[in-house]
């Protein structure tokens, strides 16, 4: 009955999606705003109407009611109850009704904005939004549908169908699969929501800058509009992608954050696009210059997001041949090639009046500058990109060599794998040369910047800099690799300090205390210096990446109880191995071993090993020490099964790692102090203000 | 004198032996630890698991290849050959990255063949626009920060 109810709501909210298409277009076509309004009115009651869905959805997960298929495939008796609930995004056909709720509730957030000044852009973002809407409720409906019942036929079959089949009865299995485990954990269980609202934001910059090139608007209004939709977008992708990296630290067991694994790719590649756009929007506020860039940016974006969801869920990056089989996959591709041709026709369309408004006249000029952040953002776009779709190609292009036997050693059909190995290599200068050039580019001025007046402005901390690295020489560091990193993150770390100081000098020359100084510096510019609090973020995440990357230590070793390992000042000691089960349907083996640094006793860690009876899937859970200097982890591998006399354990040191961490809270707070809503001054008014660095900033 | 003679051949044929490539492998036909094993197995890829690499994959058929790879340092194989090996019995899937052959050629080519062709073609138009006339910029809050900041601050001095 709640299903059926669910299942109608679903329903309803794409038809009111395809109406608003219609209705938004007629609309548009005819002049009658009346026909854009009712288009608007549809957009906007698809939310309440996929809250309903989802919410029959939830119901039906946290009462267990495992006459649905996807209620069997992911929950099951011993889950707890929040976990049930998150089930919601834990398989194919709840993340999409879930990725669709979120997408109608921006859609809804933007439908209630005043639209007064942006009447003629009205009608397309409806259409954009609402036909993305109407296309991931369709593939729900058609492919993916959470609704499905189980019913048995005579003879005993049992499939999984809407209705029920002309002689078959309901089936009700006795209990479900579970969720898969590497699911249940808190960060996991964050996470997609957070990667899922970074997604559908992207959408709103995407459907404003379709309208302004159908509309053919060659102002920056569609940008000042979305400029706090797309933070927003950038805020929850970048926070997820954290989320993730620690998902991955804590859960998969590897002793890293970041594996290059081509989902992980997946979600970064619309992160690179949208953080590029996020700096080149900038130039055309500020210049109005780089139209065309911007509206390649934002559509690339949009694309990848679109992708990325194709590539984690066609089969795709498992096999073409998955792919073929998979009933959404050719339905995304489908998509994805229709809305990037039809943006790039309108694009090149608009290609005339969304000229430059002024011309480059400095090599050194911001506006330079940041045009040199792209073409490095884009750099590691296109590794990334062409390091996930080799393997497919590779794969692919086997029917070539079948095809020509004379070009068979080319295409050999083997599919390649693109490791993490080539991703590091590959993006590391880049990665670099995006870093120094952060610590360069907020000092150089828009419009003309000279070699001298940036060497003026950055004399200081070139030289404070100097002597970070004299002090890491001294301290005994000699890997050049790590000297050359390191020097970066201090060089540009003190420019962005020294630009917080010489404006909080400015505040204090008139009477301030230095705390009220650099408060009102802040939140009297918010943008700029938001703007400079995500790049400290950022410095300590790469000072983390540094430490992990260059120095990481490991090494493993069967202990016999009582005996040490070392590694580096550490040592562990193995003292016992306990196993037992658990309500929630494991079976725990897990170690105690004991954790000494320079000999001295440190900690105590409880490596384990979770088995899941119902999935039959066993995870890795290391213990962990963290300190912002480093990180003991230590992995069970492997155990002798009933004396427990010795076992063997996998030992990592990771330096610095915590820093990732550390950093990736102070770059959300920087979007946070960035984004924060700002009152519109007018010029008049803000010249009056201004009296002074910090007032107008 | 005959020990003198007998001290100095057993010196040479050590020295003989530790020169060669066959005294290496007879070094790691003892039992390879598991940290040489994990230093093979991380730049191979479960042939089953997508995406894990070996000597972090916890199933019990990546624990038997980890083993495999233990019998082949024994056996004297070079860490090269046991890429060879595993690559020409499971796919070159196997490998962290694919060989530098045949169309495997193009990951290596294309990105820095894009990423030079988007500088080259920046460089020259930042150079062309540079050259243009200069233009009516139009002016820019930013710089009126900037400009004000720079009073405030020369003020103070």
């Amino acid at each position: 009955m709640i299903a059926d109810f669910g299942f109608f709501a679903l329903l309803m909210a794409f038809l009111l999606a395809l109406y608003a298409c219609a209705a938004a277009a007629f609309g548009s076509w005819s002049g009658q705003q009346r026909w854009v309004s009712s288009a608007r009115s549809a957009t906007i009651l698809s939310f309440p109407l996929l809250t309903l869905a989802c919410g029959s959805l939830v119901y039906s997960l946290a009462n267990l009611d495992f006459h649905l298929q996807y209620v069997t495939q992911v929950t099951s008796h011993s889950m707890p109850m929040y976990l049930r609930v998150t089930a919601l995004w834990g398989g194919q056909a709840g993340s999409l009704l879930f990725w669709a709720w979120l997408m109608a509730a921006f859609t809804f957030a933007v439908m209630l904005r005043e639209w007064r000044r942006d009447r003629d852009l009205e009608p397309w973002v409806i259409i954009v939004t609402a036909g993305t809407l109407a296309f991931f409720l369709a593939l729900i409906l058609f492919f993916e549908n959470p609704f499905l019942r189980y019913w048995q036929g005579v003879t005993g079959t049992v499939w999984a169908a809407l209705w029920q089949p002309a002689g078959a009865q309901p089936y009700i299995p006795m209990d479900g699969n579970g969720l898969n485990p590497l699911l249940r954990h808190p960060g996991m269980i964050i996470h997609p929501p957070m990667l899922y609202i970074g997604f559908v934001a992207f959408v709103v910059p995407f459907a404003f800058a379709i309208g302004a090139l159908v509309t053919g608007r060659s102002d920056d209004r569609w940008i000042r509009v979305t400029r706090r939709w797309t933070l927003v977008a950038w805020l929850f992708l970048s926070l997820g992608l954290i989320l993730g990296s620690r998902w991955a630290y804590d859960v998969l067991g590897w002793g890293g954050y970041w594996g290059w694994d081509p989902v992980e790719i997946a979600a970064f590649m619309p992160w690179l696009t949208g953080t590029a756009f996020l700096h080149s929007v900038m130039i055309q506020e500020k210049r109005g210059m780089f139209k065309h860039w911007n509206m390649l940016l934002i559509i690339l974006t949009y694309c990848l997001v679109i992708f990325g969801t194709f590539l984690t869920r066609s089969g795709v990056l498992s096999s073409v041949h998955a792919f073929a089989q998979s009933a959404i996959g050719p339905m995304f591709f489908g998509f994805i090639a229709v809305t990037f041709a039809v943006s790039l026709a309108l694009l090149n369309k608009r290609w005339a009046t969304l000229k430059s408004e002024v011309e480059m006249t400095s090599l050194l000029s911001r506006e330079a500058l940041f045009l040199v952040n792209n073409l490095l953002f884009m750099g590691i776009l296109v590794i990334c990109f062409w390091g996930v779709v080799f393997p497919i190609v590779s794969e692919a292009s086997g029917g070539i060599g079948r095809a020509i036997p004379a070009l068979a050693h080319i295409f050999t059909g083997q599919r390649a794998t693109v490791g993490p190995i080539f991703y590091e290599s590959a993006t590391g200068p880049l990665w670099a040369a995006l870093l120094l050039l952060m610590g360069i580019a907020p000092l150089s001025a828009w419009r003309a910047s000279t070699a001298r007046t940036l060497g003026r402005a950055m004399w200081k901390p070139f030289i404070i800099s100097l002597l970070a690295l004299a002090a890491l020489l001294a301290g005994g560091m000699r890997q050049p690799l790590a000297l050359l990193a390191l020097w970066i993150c201090a060089f540009v770390f003190l420019v962005t300090a020294y630009e917080f100081l010489r404006g909080a000098r400015a505040r204090t020359s008139r009477g301030e205390t230095p705390l009220q100084a650099f408060w009102r510096l802040v939140a009297r510019n918010r943008r700029r210096y938001g703007g400079y609090i995500i790049h400290i973020g950022v410095i300590l995440i790469a000072v983390g990446i540094i430490g992990i990357e260059l120095f990481q230590q490991e090494t493993q070793g069967s202990l016999a109880v009582g005996e040490r390992m070392h590694l580096g000042s550490y040592s562990i000691e193995y003292e016992s191995l306990a196993e037992f089960e658990t309500p929630d349907g494991r079976l725990v083996d897990r170690a105690v071993v004991n954790v000494f640094k320079d000999g001295q006793p440190l900690t105590q860690l409880y490596p384990r090993r979770d088995f899941y009876y119902e999935s039959q899937q066993a995870m890795t859970i290391p213990g962990l020490r963290s300190t912002l200097e480093d990180d003991v982890y230590i992995l069970l591998v492997d155990w002798e099964p009933v004396s427990a006399s010795s076992a063997t354990f996998k030992m990592y040191v990771n330096p610095l790692v915590n820093w990732i961490w550390l950093g990736g809270f102070v770059f959300i707070f920087g979007t946070l102090v960035a984004s924060w809503p700002d009152a519109e001054l007018q010029p008049a008014r803000s010249r009056a203000r201004v009296r002074g660095t910090a007032e107008r900033a | 004198m005959r020990l003198l003679a007998f001290a100095v051949a057993a010196v040479l044929l050590l020295a003989a032996c530790a020169g060669s490539p066959a005294a290496l492998n007879s070094a790691l036909q003892g039992t390879p630890s598991a940290d040489q094993v994990n230093a093979v197995a991380k730049n191979l890829y479960c042939p089953v698991c997508a995406n894990v690499p070996l000597d972090v994959c916890g199933t019990a058929a990546c624990a038997q290849w980890r083993g495999q790879i233990a019998d082949l340092l024994a056996d004297g194989y070079s860490e090269q050959q046991v890429y060879d090996y595993f690559a020409a019995h499971y796919g070159q899937g196997v490998l962290a990255v694919p060989p530098a052959r045949g169309l495997n050629w193009l990951v290596y080519l294309l990105p820095p063949a894009v990423i030079l062709g988007a500088a080259l073609l920046l460089g020259r138009n930042l150079r062309r626009w540079q050259q243009a006339a200069p233009s009516a910029a139009k002016p820019s809050k930013d710089d009126e920060y900037t400009r004000q900041l720079e009073e405030e601050l020369k003020a103070r001095r």
